[in-house]
């Protein structure tokens, strides 16, 4: 049996914590290999270490049966290693050919017109469809995606790692991506998929190597395995991915958007006509790939983008004008999409993160003087009754708080402020299953107190186990509202493309 | 009112040139992801090594354009060493680099008075001439363009808008300059194309260093002639200069040649009867005046390299 | 309810401002031995100039004066993201307005002080208030406008004194005002044998107080607080983030107008054109060691005062350039910028120690 690639008693520590701890990897030539584990659990640092980013602490890599070492990102090209990123390794103003040269051009005056030659006709034989001489801020986050690819093939890269690459795709996307990796499988190279989507995995892999928490679980052949299976080895313990939660009671209308018009950081309509409404005691999600208008809708909900046309009215009062926190008082919860950009203060202590959208009113303040007992008081209350584990409890920095109890404690802090609206964006990006399980049963219970949810997320699973209703929005237009039970994902996945009932039926 | 522009203009220039060199080095700095607002600081350093090295050497050397390229060679490098400081803060131990950036003015301004006052007794060192302005043969005859650009023209004008040209050849059509400005706009994707950000970011801040410091060389031999502990400003005005100039070579260009005209007509106003029914001290704050209002206009849309400023 | 007290975060600062301090000192002895004096005799002497006698000791409080006033501007203004660097020119305009009304407003004495305080107070705050709207409103970058600012109040002041404010003798300083339109006080002068202490310090000492109670008591100041630490945060909060920007340089810019209220009508009794005041630089090194805390600025003041007033004599018994103080400042400063190095060695540190103890309680 020849591997391609083997990864050998890798151990890699950083301070704190052991992110691999005696992991074996083993590829073989021509396979998808996939590697399995939640958010966490150490996949992309092993990976970093295949692709020269990170040196391991021990352990060995051979490539072909050589023992090498790789220092860096040059080495890993020399040896035919190529890496797809999560997050796009794009700089934003410059052309497609500049970025996949950038770091090979070839001579010391720039030739960009021979490479783009290459580019094209690299293009063109692995079925990409980029044109070489956009510039990456113009063009779509698949095509994006594509440039990355080029990239590792410009490189002449035959082990390709992929990154999660999946998270910004639309289930079309999706699929056109699973047959660029056949294509590039066909063509002689290798690939290694990192990814915690069980569904994915066994529609493309060969075989699949689980980690959990730095551990190697096991190796297993895909097609022999269960999802289940899979998703007990990744997790630890047998996992249910349903919600439980009773059929919803929708009572009277809290949200009512009305020809939403909404504009973007570029100066076009990026909300487009749009009108929704949501009623107490129940979830509405939004579905739809990230970059459709969802962000510019929910700013323009809660305030912290201008509205152009049309109007937000909350419990029958006109909102479209107010400012952000006239919103809050009226009763709106926002999970931000970003906890470290908007939901938290990373510099500042967890009771004053709590008490960020109060501190101005009684009892948090009199006449402009603090009230420290309350304020500590209330955090302490709110922290405990969400279980958010911190080093020195209220006291302690948020920043130093980990990615899970830093999203519990942004919702503690919605819940409990009594939100009749609660909006959540993307509230388990990046958590563990345990965080995940315990965010979606107080997104239900919220909604079974008989207030309103409007939940937004690119994970579709998570749709459709929470919400009631789905709102589908393509191109900053409502393409459909359909009930969940009357729907299914291949349905919606149509929809998040802009086709709607009619369309498909052909 | 022809004569005026025509005697003016190359006052212009002259003072243009400083603010061009130095707001280029800027440009390296901030292109490279480094932001610089030492430039003031590393001027006044470069203005000093300049001084002292011609006081030192115009008694045993003749004057020549041998005396005064020494001494902009050494502001060349004073102002590269010092600006080694703030590379060393800013890149390898990620401080906050507008703290760094005052710190290095603070300590240039300290350092240079201290060390002048050790070699003259004052703070000032004076030199005994600098550049004598020339006219270019053939070029100055030319009608219109001739008189503005080529006539009592200082030699170091046309070093720098070399130094500047080449920037420009250097910054966008070779692999060097691609790289060093996707160290300014992201720098992990330059990282992970297995280029060296450190080093990159070392060349830009050094770079910064050694014009900003010729910048201050520049000024002592054509329009000065004696260091006497600051710069007035002129730092800072070319950060302002590549912010008006949108951090581009072209853009920097007309924007310090803006500023330089201003602060023409603001030091010749009492002599020109037309301009002296004007109080002097509007064309003293006109400057900084008009400053304010170009900042006010090219504020908003920043196109300033995304990661600027931001350790890595 | 227990209220746990939480240390270490200002223990770090602490330690970081002693360390930059030492360091600095280091920094100058080198230098006073790089020039063949011997570096004790200069410290010696340095230290002395400031705390030998009564005398010394009141210029030291009355020097600290303007620092601990430009300091709590500029710390004042870092808490709100902001960076302070036109001092300078709102210690010349505030001056200005205190020296207008030193010479044309005559009131009993207690209504005098408290008309001449506020007009310094608002001058100042015009002139913070502009570069700040021009942030909140038009995103200009503080750092160049405020220095902008300072250049157009230098030059203002350089033609406006001669025009309006001359003295009998020289054109570059304006005409004295007397001692009883001053912040000066007969019984204060005696008590230190005829120092150069003022009132400005006591105005000082409550500047401090009343901004260590709005930063860390009131709402006021913890809206701006949030701003400086994120804008993102505190806009998703309600929080009107350029509303806040503009009250920070308003107050910022207030103080520095104080500040030249105690330099121009307090420690001096004229204006001198020409001179860009360089306490507006030497208020960000003392916010800096300070670590931006009203206590930290108060301590550094006391510290920068001492050798500014004492450089004087050390050159005179020495043949050490006073420019040694600015000198040791600004590699004071310079230590103070890396001091991250210091800072991440005692969070690794809190760090292992704090996520040893997480995960225990992540595995329960």
């Amino acid at each position: 049996m020849n591997y391609v690639i083997e990864m050998l008693n890798i151990r890699k520590e950083f301070p704190g914590i052991v992110a691999n701890d005696d992991i074996t990897l083993q590829v073989r030539e021509g396979e998808i290999h996939a590697i399995l584990g939640e958010n966490g659990a150490g996949k992309s640092t092993l990976m970093s270490i295949l692709f020269g980013l990170y040196h391991a602490d021990k352990g060995t890599i051979k490539v072909r049966g050589h023992e090498v070492h790789i220092h860096n990102p040059n080495d890993a090209n020399d040896l035919g290693i190529g890496m797809v990123h999560q997050h796009f390794q794009l700089v934003q103003n410059f052309t497609v050919t500049e970025n996949i040269i950038l770091g090979k051009e070839g001579s010391f005056f720039l030739d960009r017109k021979s490479a783009s030659k290459r580019i094209a006709a690299l293009s063109a034989q692995y079925g990409l469809n980029i044109d070489p001489d956009m510039v990456i801020e113009d063009i779509s986050v698949g095509m994006q995606q594509r440039v990355e690819i080029l990239k590792m093939l410009y490189r002449d890269a035959n082990i390709l790692i992929f990154d999660e690459p999946t998270a910004v795709l639309t289930p079309q996307e999706i699929e056109d991506l699973i047959q660029i990796m056949r294509n590039l499988v066909n063509e002689g190279k290798s690939i290694i998929l990192i990814t915690h989507k069980l569904a994915e995995i066994k529609e493309v892999a060969d075989r699949c190597t689980v980690i959990r928490r730095g551990k190697l679980i096991g190796v297993v052949d895909v097609a022999d395995t269960s999802v289940a299976t899979m998703a007990s080895m990744m997790v630890g313990r047998p996992v249910s991915f349903k919600v439980d939660k009773k059929a919803a009671q929708p009572g009277r209308v809290i949200l009512e958007v009305h020809d939403l018009n909404v504009l973007n950081n570029k100066r076009l309509l990026g909300v487009k006509n749009f009108s929704l409404t949501v009623r107490a005691g129940e979830i509405v999600g939004i579905a739809g790939v990230d970059g459709n208008g969802q962000s510019e809708l929910i700013e323009a909900i809660t305030g912290l983008r201008n509205i152009e046309s049309g109007s937000v009215i909350i419990e029958g009062n006109d909102i479209t004008h107010a400012d952000v926190r006239r919103r809050n008082e009226m009763g709106i919860g926002h999970i931000p999409e970003d906890r470290q950009k908007r939901g938290l203060v990373m510099p500042a202590r967890v009771f004053e993160n709590v008490a960020i959208k109060e501190y101005y009113h009684p009892p948090f303040s009199k006449r402009g003087i603090l009230d420290a007992d309350y304020l500590a008081e209330y955090a302490q209350t709110v922290v405990e009754r969400f279980d958010v584990r911190s080093g020195e409890g209220i006291y302690s920095l948020a920043g130093k708080l980990s990615g899970g109890n830093q999203q519990k404690l942004i919702v503690a802090r919605e819940i409990t402020g009594t939100s009749e609206l609660l909006i959540a964006v993307q509230p388990t990006r990046g958590l563990d299953v345990g965080a995940i399980e315990y965010i979606h049963s107080q997104l239900v219970a919220h909604r079974d107190k008989g207030y309103a949810v409007l939940l937004v997320s690119f994970e579709l699973d998570e749709i459709f186990n929470l919400s009631d209703r789905i709102a589908v929005m393509f191109s900053g237009e409502l393409v459909n509202v359909v009930k969940t039970g009357e729907t299914n994902e291949d349905e919606v996945g149509l929809m998040m493309a802009g086709i709607t009932g009619k369309e498909a039926g052909r | 009112m022809w004569s005026t522009l025509s005697s003016i203009f190359p006052y212009a220039i002259a003072y243009t040139i400083p603010l061009l060199i130095t707001a280029l080095g800027g440009l390296y700095s901030e292109r490279s992801g480094v932001t610089n607002l030492g430039l003031e600081g590393l001027m006044l350093v470069g203005y000093f090594a300049c001084a002292i090295t011609i006081r030192l050497l115009q008694d045993t050397m003749a004057h020549s354009v041998w005396l005064l390229t020494l001494g902009l060679v050494a502001s060349v490098v004073a102002g590269a060493l010092f600006s080694v400081l703030h590379a060393f803060a800013s890149i390898n131990l990620q401080a906050d680099q507008v703290i760094s950036g005052t710190a290095i003015n603070m300590l240039a301004g300290a350092l240079t008075v201290y060390l002048a006052r050790l070699i003259s007794g004052s703070g000032n060192v004076r030199i005994r001439m600098g550049i004598i302005r020339k006219n270019i043969p053939f070029l100055s005859k030319i009608p219109i363009i001739g008189p503005l650009l080529f006539t009592q023209t200082y030699w170091t004008t046309w070093v720098v808008l070399a130094i500047w040209a080449l920037s420009w050849l250097l910054l966008y059509k070779t692999s060097f300059g691609l790289r060093l400005r996707a160290c300014g706009e992201h720098p992990s994707a330059v990282a992970s194309a297995g280029v060296n950000v450190h080093r990159m970011r070392y060349f830009g801040v050094v770079m910064s260093g050694a014009l900003a410091g010729l910048g201050g060389g520049v000024i002592l031999i054509t329009y000065s002639g004696e260091f006497h502990g600051t710069v007035a400003g002129l730092g800072f005005l070319s950060i302002a200069a590549l912010i008006f100039g949108q951090w581009k070579p072209l853009g920097i260009l007309g924007a310090t040649f803006f500023f330089g005209s201003a602060t023409t007509i603001a030091n010749v106003s009492q002599v020109i009867p037309s301009l002296s029914v004007v109080p002097p001290v509007i064309f003293k704050i006109f400057p900084y005046v008009a400053t304010l209002a170009a900042l006010v206009l090219f504020s908003k849309k920043s196109a300033a390299p995304k990661a600027s400023g931001q350790p890595f | 309810m227990k209220k746990t007290k939480y240390r270490s975060q200002s223990g770090n600062a602490f330690l970081v401002a002693v360390s930059a301090v030492i360091l600095g000192l280091i920094g100058g002895a080198v230098l006073m031995a790089a020039i063949g004096s011997n570096p004790f005799m200069g410290f010696y002497y340095l230290f002395r100039g400031g705390l030998m006698n009564i005398e010394r000791i009141g210029n030291t409080l009355a020097t600290a004066t303007t620092l601990m006033l430009v300091g709590l501007s500029v710390a004042f203004a870092f808490k709100t993201g902001l960076f302070n660097i036109g001092a300078s020119g709102q210690m010349l305009i505030g001056g200005l307005c205190a020296t207008l009304v030193a010479h044309k407003v005559f009131l009993p004495r207690p209504l005098f002080l408290v008309v001449l305080v506020a007009s310094a107070l608002i001058g100042g705050a015009l002139w913070g208030v502009i570069p700040g709207f021009l942030k909140a409103r038009f995103n200009v970058h503080e750092v160049v406008a405020t220095i902008m600012m300072n250049w157009i109040a230098y030059w203002s002041i350089y033609y406006f004194v001669p025009a309006y404010l001359k003295g009998p003798s020289l054109e570059t300083e304006s005409a004295s005002i007397a001692i009883s339109q001053s912040l000066r006080a007969p019984w204060l002068t005696k008590l230190f044998n005829g120092s150069y202490i003022n009132y400005g310090f006591f105005i000082a000492i409550v500047c401090v107080i009343i901004i260590r109670f709005v930063l860390d008591k009131t709402t006021l100041g913890f809206g701006l607080k949030a701003v400086g630490s994120n804008r993102w945060c505190a806009e998703y909060a309600g929080i009107k983030v350029n509303r806040n920007v503009v009250i920070s340089m308003m107050i910022a810019g207030g103080l520095a107008g104080l500040a030249g209220l105690t330099f121009y009508t307090g420690y001096s009794r004229n204006m001198q054109i020409g001179v860009m005041p360089a306490q507006g630089f030497d208020g960000i090194a003392v916010a800096l060691l300070g670590a931006s805390n009203p206590l930290g600025v108060l301590f550094s003041s006391l510290f920068f005062g001492i050798l500014q007033s004492g450089k004087g004599f050390m050159n005179a018994m020495t043949s050490v350039p006073p420019e040694i103080a600015d000198s040791i400042i600004a590699v004071i400063i310079y230590f103070t910028a890396t001091s991250v190095l210091f800072q991440r060695f005692w969070d690794r540190i809190a760090r292992r120690r704090g996520s040893r103890r997480a995960d225990q309680r992540e595995e329960e």
